[in-house]
């Protein structure tokens, strides 16, 4: 839908590779550190950047990126200065897909058309909205779709093959496999079962299938990028910006290099799978 | 806001679980299989006689229903007292003594209804939210009945204010896990619950306290508490040989008020009035009243009034009853507040607590402290209306649970 988008999971095919789609929260520690965090991420090896929206109740998330939220919104965080990170690092790149991810309610309380056409022009690609299944459609994805932006839907362990083609009907840019069922940074994936749903997945749309959910090491993501047209790596990059702050909470020297050195060994080990089928 | 009035207000929701915007089903799509299939479930329960027969056998033999619909003589005098400077008039009071169900509270008609639900859709562990521990305690105790595994979370703020309740989940067998998250109350309780549900999906009922949620709890919870207001119709017209003129009930999340409402909806002539809780007061931020202070927003599963800052986070809710500390309302409420059905008032701390101690000392019923907010409110609302207004108020729960934070409230001033 969007170029972006569309143009990078082609290239990508072209170079027989799967993508590293990395997840930070937007203003963690501080919305300064986190834009400098963005701005590193594309060389570091991240080909689509997942932009995580705080909120105050994030009932998908677990333990590190509830956290996050919680100190990004301390910060002093809110939506319009989410888009004003988007905005900064598009003036500097112009290639690499931007995703925001989060709840719906901030964005209702912002204005649904107002948000799509804020985020549109400040060079967001695509929404993933954790709490609007495809029943309620009508409130954002469709009015996202004519907006000209992804709506990437997350499929899950208990969507069957009775419910995939819903889940997928309006469903753009990628699909998000959800490895498990449960929250994010959770339990590690079983690789065979993972490897099966994404096959599964793609007797049923052309587009790019990612995984994630609980994926944390180099190793997980090289076998995930063996199947998977993506790997996505969250809770494991804002435990390491968690672990780089000071005493007091505030970023130190380390915190971007914390989150770029872990991207980088991800990127290592996602291009260093060796592609089959999903499902041989 | 102003809405179209409805041919009828009890037709509700439609087939996208709606009360007008409000309601819905804002899940992650883990969970999305699982609610379709809880609405079948219930829908099939529903019209099963025999699924109704076996309600009806535990309502009467182990909740103790129907509750009494017991007239308030000393209540009635002191309104009328009230008045007698005013009008020379002063509304006769009846009480729906919902306190005096099993486990002390309108609670259990819910947890009855959910639990014989989960077994027949053959689930054997339960998970429930609870702030005060009221719904824990209830969850526990029907799940110790029919022997049923049960882990109730509970925020960790509310464990140390509640250790009474949080004993007596231990005792019925339950699991109470104290959340650690966010501000360690309520809605915390439900975020928790929420992701255990999302994780152990094919094995776990989730049992809601309330009529707020995605679809189908606002509307099953509400169908499970519409006996208090059918019980009161037929009981009011033994008593009287007629219906009430008006009703009124506290709302947190809103499940008592409905269920006292819901089946008089559509009879034009009476008055209904909610209760919110006001805490320190509307002015100061620190209250839980989503309707007088909040705005339409999406938060555990519904469209409905909430309270939120300009960036739509949550604020949390302050009041001195735990079960009404909740920054949300039932979407129910939220459409029937803006078609106008609905009249929503709010009682502060103060007035709850001065409600409470009243009521303990002219009738003999120590209140839980949160239909001490709906007596507040029956203290305005009696005196300015005529003898021969018939008025109902919710008794919804006892106040035993109370005892502790009452005492520390009033200090030296309750001797």
């Amino acid at each position: 839908m969007t170029e972006r988008m569309d143009r990078r999971f082609a290239a990508l095919r072209r170079e027989g590779r799967a993508a590293l789609v990395t997840f930070t929260m937007a203003g963690d520690p501080d919305a300064a550190t986190s834009l400098a965090i963005l701005k590193a991420l594309p060389k570091a090896g991240a080909d689509v950047i997942e932009l995580g929206m705080p909120f105050t109740d994030p009932m998908a998330d677990g333990p590190a990126i509830q956290a996050a939220g919680l100190r990004a919104l301390q910060a002093g965080q809110d939506m319009k200065k989410t888009l004003a990170i988007v905005r900064e690092f598009r003036a500097g790149d112009d290639t690499t897909p931007i995703v925001l991810m989060g709840y719906f309610n901030p964005i209702y309380v912002y204005g649904v058309d107002k948000f799509l056409a804020d985020a549109k022009a400040a060079g967001v690609d695509g929404l993933i909205v954790v709490d609007l299944p495809p029943e309620e459609d009508g409130e954002l994805c469709l009015p996202a779709l004519r907006a000209g932006l992804n709506f990437i839907r997350l499929a899950t362990p208990t969507t069957d093959d009775k419910r995939l083609p819903a889940v997928l009907t309006n469903t753009s840019g990628f699909v998000y496999y959800v490895s498990i069922a449960g929250i994010t940074g959770a339990a590690a994936p079983d690789p065979g079962r993972v490897s099966g749903a994404v096959a599964r997945i793609k007797r049923h749309t052309g587009l790019p299938v990612c995984v994630g959910f609980g994926v944390r090491s180099a190793a997980q993501a090289r076998a995930i990028a063996e199947y998977a047209d993506g790997v996505v790596v969250g809770s494991a990059l804002v435990d390491a910006a968690h672990r780089s702050l000071g005493p007091d909470g505030k970023p130190t020297a380390g915190t971007v290099t914390a989150v770029t050195d872990l991207v980088r060994a991800l990127a290592e080990g996602v291009r260093g799978a060796r592609r089959v089928a999903a499902g041989a | 806001m102003t809405v179209q009035r409805p041919n009828s207000f009890r037709t509700g929701p439609d087939e996208h679980g709606r009360f007008g915007i409000y309601g819905g089903r804002f899940v992650a799509e883990t969970l999305m299989p699982l609610i379709l299939e809880l609405e079948q479930a219930y829908a099939t329960a529903k019209a099963d006689p025999a699924f109704q027969k076996e309600m009806d056998g535990y309502l009467t033999h182990y909740v103790g229903r129907p509750s009494p619909l017991y007239f308030a003589e000393r209540l009635t005098e002191h309104c009328r007292q009230a008045a007698s400077g005013l009008s020379a008039g002063g509304a006769k009071i009846y009480l729906k003594r919902e306190e005096l169900n099993h486990t002390g509270a309108h609670k259990v008609n819910n947890v009855l209804g959910q639990i014989l639900l989960a077994r027949r859709m053959g689930k054997k562990r339960i998970i429930a939210e609870t702030g005060a521990g009221m719904h824990g305690v209830t969850t526990a105790t029907l799940c110790a009945r029919f022997g049923l595994e049960c882990i109730v979370y509970m925020g960790a703020v509310d464990v140390e204010r509640q250790k009474a309740n949080v004993f007596r989940m231990h005792m019925l067998g339950a699991k109470v896990v104290p959340v650690e998250s966010g501000a360690k109350t309520l809605k915390d309780a439900m975020n928790e619950a929420l992701r255990d549900w999302v994780t152990n999906v094919g094995s776990t009922f989730y049992c809601i306290g309330t009529i707020a949620g995605p679809h189908p709890y606002p509307m099953m919870v509400r169908d499970f508490q519409s006996i208090i207001g059918r019980e009161t119709r037929e009981q009011m017209q033994a008593a009287e040989g007629r219906l009430p003129d008006s009703l009124i009930a506290c709302i947190g999340g809103g499940s008592n008020a409905m269920g006292l409402f819901h089946p008089f909806l559509d009879d034009d002539a009476i008055e209904i009035y909610g209760v919110e809780a006001a805490g320190h007061g509307l002015g100061t931020g620190m209250h839980a009243a989503s309707i007088a202070g909040g705005r339409p927003g999406v938060l555990h599963g519904n469209r409905t009034y909430l309270l939120m800052n300009e960036d739509g986070q949550i604020n949390e809710a302050h009041s001195i009853s735990a079960g009404l500390d909740y920054p949300g309302i039932g979407p129910e409420h939220a459409w029937l507040a803006d078609v106008g059905r609905i009249k929503f008032l709010s009682a502060t701390d103060d007035e709850a607590l001065d409600a409470f101690q009243l009521l303990s000392k002219l009738e003999g019923i120590i209140p839980a402290l949160e239909p001490a907010h709906a007596i507040a409110k029956v203290l305005e609302l009696a005196p300015k209306k005529p003898k021969d207004h018939l008025m109902v108020v919710n008794l919804s729960g006892r106040g035993d649970k109370d005892l502790d934070s009452v005492a520390r409230h009033l200090g030296n001033k309750a001797r």
